[in-house]
């Protein structure tokens, strides 16, 4: 066991001190340290998106990320995507249009299309289909994940 | 944008598409799956699993992990009980063999799942390699090796189902075509990992197994694990958590037993949590194949005989799938003469689960494919070829029972008018559009369902199924509809096996089926009790009394009415709680028939395969909630379309080793590679379900192998004989 490293950084707008061992990843900070465990882990290796997490403004997928790295960073999860009681136009749309069977590929999804809105108020459905290339669903064939998408961006530009 | 039916056909909740009530928990991360479980004093478990695919353990040395910094225990197969050492144990922790890369050997506990990890690379296994066999034509060889030294050969089960007399029937066809098929391997990809964590209390007067797992069921976990721990099921609780997927892949107790065990020995609750490579090694896949399809028809598209011969990989383990595969093999067809040999064969692979119409879809691509040749000899329509010989209610299956209610002519016209059939193509040669349809005769089982009226005049739902894709959704919007209550009026929760009688696992699209007739028993006997306690205050005849949208009132006497909400407030001092229960078993499930019309794009320089359009067609029975049908019909789609174009475990030559047990590799759909899934719901009533309800989770995933399959040759001129369909394979056959 190395020893473990202070890390202090900030998650959903909170300030947070944790310690880890440097071969942990973030997203095993995030699930057994700081203890948000909606973030998942499908893979491991990068490739399912269900731990996506927004890292300075960027969407990362968490496993890939070591906890040390966000020292000084901000990171922000889908336990801060809902302002208080009140549901982001995203997490409503995914409700609104059934947009999720299992929900364990959800939260990775509803923080990479929060991530696409604020860059694209206004996506075509390819955009949506591309951006969320990276995270992979096996219960919906993303049919319903693409139209709470455009359905939130709707939502979002009339607001 | 396709919304489907949104019929109601005179309910008041059934067919309308509520919020669910599990959905805020799930988008804002609060949902608790099993590996998102802990408990005071947890450890972490890993298992070593064999390197080879096939080779006998002769010895294991556990010792220079034994006093390791943070490992608190080791467990092998010496752990179970040794008395009537039964399969069932020996794939949990193998004893002599192993039987494939990645059977379990050992378990470790330790303080994180790391320090577990680095254990298990100091644990010394000696093994004498043997020859392995990894396809069921090579295990039907009689000169390959055996798996199960104790049988002849590596059949595990051969089903045969004959109607007619098949010799006759080919000799009065005027078209015959005959088509062997090879498929892939596949997993069901579900996306979150099999997970345990598992609590042995073994004080003498109150020992306990706690088990939070995901699973498709947890009376299966609970009796399984039982069985292969010598335990009395009353003393193992099982605990569903959210589940995150399954397909059909999560029913057996994987690491259940191997975390208990390390419970037992350390006295604190461990948890085990497979890595996505230890999931495509050790669970899941569902079978690779080798399909033999001969069918015969007259001039004037009637089909007079069919032979199907599958062969089926078992994996490590008796278990499979063929005998589905085979039921299914040409029940939408009214054919009088056919013969169906099904064989699961042993190989070294791990033991194959269910996927979604378990089977099925490896039969059927080569069912459908060969009736769009016939068709294509006769020069008839696919679709009308296809209704000259389409199943009824009353006809005999293959495998003995006759169809109860069946939608297959439904399907078929509504395919038929359909514009997605009737436009033109594009101009551009290079797309074309296939169909098929596809069966599942679902599933049932037994269903415990309890009720209890809240003070605010709510009911409570308590449930022991699995809710995979929104069925606490429609459970509550059954008892709704019979009480006369708004959907989000029911509070519906998935409990552990101590506190809901029997219920069986949520697989084969049994759950709204048998659900749903346990909940109408339940809801119609609160009703009952309701209705008395409303006549006992107003001291009148409950025959008097009526309940309609959420009020009780006398048909007799105006004056007396009460909304359930008031009767609620005050059922204790007007004679005590109200509850009611539903357990059943009940018969009567009817079959489900998918039909799928695919527009294909093949590019011809280099063989790529793009999904232009694509629109499914299924009888549902009745949709109670539309969109979670919907969806279950373009999920099981995609799948479908993964395992037609990219899916399969792939293996190096002469290498017995997985080469892509990654989501990099093993290459699942991805929203980019897809267009919208247009669905039709087509609602042929069963009458043997109170709202009309048949299941809905399987039949979509069996027809597009075949649908695209037909498509490509209308691009390419090529009969594809095997799954995936790669491009690298459609260029060779371009080139030739």
């Amino acid at each position: 066991m190395s020893k473990k490293i202070h890390v202090k950084t900030t998650i959903n707008s909170e300030e947070v001190e944790f310690l880890c061992e440097p071969r942990q990843s973030l997203l095993e900070c995030l699930r057994d340290i700081v203890g948000l465990t909606g973030s998942k882990e499908g893979c491991n290796d990068g490739n399912c998106g269900a731990c996506t997490v927004n890292l300075d403004g960027r969407i990362v997928d968490s496993c890939l990320v070591f906890g040390v790295e966000v020292d000084g960073k901000e990171v922000n999860t889908i336990e801060g995507v809902a302002y208080k009681d009140e549901l982001h136009p995203i997490q409503k749309a995914f409700l609104e249009n059934a947009a999720l069977q299992c929900g364990i590929c959800t939260p990775g999804f509803i923080v990479a299309s929060k991530a696409l809105l604020e860059r694209n108020p206004n996506p075509t459905e390819k955009d949506v289909r591309f951006w969320l290339a990276g995270n992979l669903c096996r219960c919906t064939g993303y049919d319903k994940i693409v139209r709470a998408v455009l359905d939130a961006a709707e939502k979002m530009r009339v607001n | 944008m396709t919304k489907g039916s949104n019929s109601t056909n005179g309910y008041k909740v059934i067919g309308t598409r509520p919020i669910r009530h599990d959905g805020y928990d799930k988008v804002t991360g609060k949902a608790l799956y099993g590996a998102d479980f802990s408990i005071s004093g947890l450890l972490f478990g890993k298992i070593l699993r064999s390197p080879h695919a096939h080779a006998k353990i002769l010895s294991i040395d556990t010792s220079a992990v034994e006093n390791m910094d943070g490992v608190k225990a080791i467990v092998t197969s010496q752990d179970l009980p040794q008395t009537n050492w039964t399969k069932e144990k020996d794939a949990i922790m193998a004893k002599t063999k192993v039987l494939y890369k990645g059977h379990p050997i050992a378990g470790v506990a330790a303080i994180n799942h790391h320090i577990a990890e680095e254990a298990l690379k100091l644990i010394n296994v000696e093994y004498e390699i043997l020859p392995a066999i990894l396809t069921a034509p090579e295990g039907l060889d009689p000169s390959s090796p055996l798996i199960d030294e104790t049988k002849k050969n590596n059949i595990s089960n051969h089903v045969k189902h004959e109607l007619g007399n098949i010799k006759k029937g080919f000799e009065k066809s005027d078209v015959i075509v005959e088509r062997t098929f090879d498929t892939a391997t596949v997993h069901q990809g579900y996306i979150e990992p099999h997970n345990a964590t598992v609590d042995w209390n073994s004080s003498v007067q109150d020992e306990k197994v706690n088990i939070w797992v995901s699973t498709q069921s947890s009376f299966d976990i609970r009796g399984r694990t039982a069985e292969i721990l010598h335990l009395d099921p009353s003393k193992i609780k099982t605990t569903p958590m959210e589940i995150g997927g399954g397909f059909g892949a999560k029913f057996d107790p994987y690491a259940c037993p191997v975390a208990a065990l390390l419970s037992k020995k350390t006295g604190k609750p461990v948890k085990i949590v497979h890595t996505r490579k230890e999931e495509f090694e050790s669970t899941g896949p569902t079978p690779g194949s080798n399909i033999k399809i001969k069918i015969g028809a007259t001039k004037e598209g009637k089909i007079l005989a069919a032979e199907a011969t599958l062969a089926y990989e078992d994996g490590a383990f008796p278990g499979g799938v063929v005998s589905a595969g085979a039921l299914c093999a040409f029940a939408t067809y009214d054919i009088e003469n056919v013969l169906i040999n099904g064989y699961d064969v042993l190989v070294n692979k791990p033991s194959t689960s269910a996927y979604r119409a378990p089977g099925a879809t490896n039969s059927n691509v080569g069912t459908e494919t060969v009736i769009d040749e016939i068709a294509e000899k006769l020069e008839m329509d696919p679709i009308e070829f296809r209704l000259i010989n389409a199943s009824k209610e009353g006809v005999r299956r293959a495998d003995g029972p006759k169809h109860p209610s069946i939608g297959v002519i439904e399907v078929l016209n509504a395919m038929k008018k359909h514009p997605h059939y009737n436009e033109p193509l594009p101009e551009a040669t290079d797309i074309n559009r296939g169909v098929a349809i596809g069966f599942w005769m679902n599933g049932a089982g037994p269903s415990s369902i309890n009720l209890s009226v809240h003070p605010d005049g709510r009911i409570n739902l308590i449930e022991g199924s699995t809710d995979i894709g929104g069925s606490r959704a429609s459970i509550a919007m059954m008892v709704a509809e019979v009480l006369g209550i708004k959907a989000e009026d029911v509070t519906p929760s998935v409990v552990d096996t101590d506190k809901i009688g029997y219920t069986s696992g949520t697989g084969g699209s049994s759950v709204t089926y048998k659900a749903g007739v346990a909940g109408h028993i339940a809801a119609t006997n609160l009703k009952k009790s309701l209705i008395e306690r409303a006549a006992s205050i107003w001291g009148v005849s409950p025959k008097t009394v009526s309940m309609e949208n959420g009020i009780l009132f006398s048909t007799k006497d105006k004056s007396l009415s009460i909304s359930l909400k008031n009767l609620a407030k005050d059922l204790n001092d007007t004679g005590g709680p109200i509850i009611s229960n539903g357990a059943t078993n009940p018969s009567g499930a009817a079959p489900s028939i998918s039909g799928h019309i695919i527009d294909v794009k093949v590019d011809k320089e280099t063989g790529k395969i793009d999904i232009v359009k694509c629109t499914i067609f299924q009888d549902v029975g009745k949709a109670i909630h539309p969109d979670y049908v919907e969806g279950q019909m373009q999920g099981g789609t995609v799948q479908g379309i993964g395992w037609a174009l990219n899916e399969e475990y792939f293996y190096n030559n002469d290498s017995y080793e997985m080469a892509n047990p990654t989501f990099l590799d093993y290459r699942m759909p991805l929203a980019l590679d897809l267009p919208m899934i247009n669905t039709e719901i087509i609602e042929v009533p069963n009458p043997a379900h109170p709202f009309g309800v048949r299941g809905v989770g399987e039949a979509s995933i069996t027809s597009p192998p075949a649908a695209i399959a037909n498509a490509i040759y209308r691009i390419t001129g090529i009969r594809v004989n095997q799954l995936p369909i790669k491009p690298s394979l459609l260029m060779e056959s371009i080139k030739k």
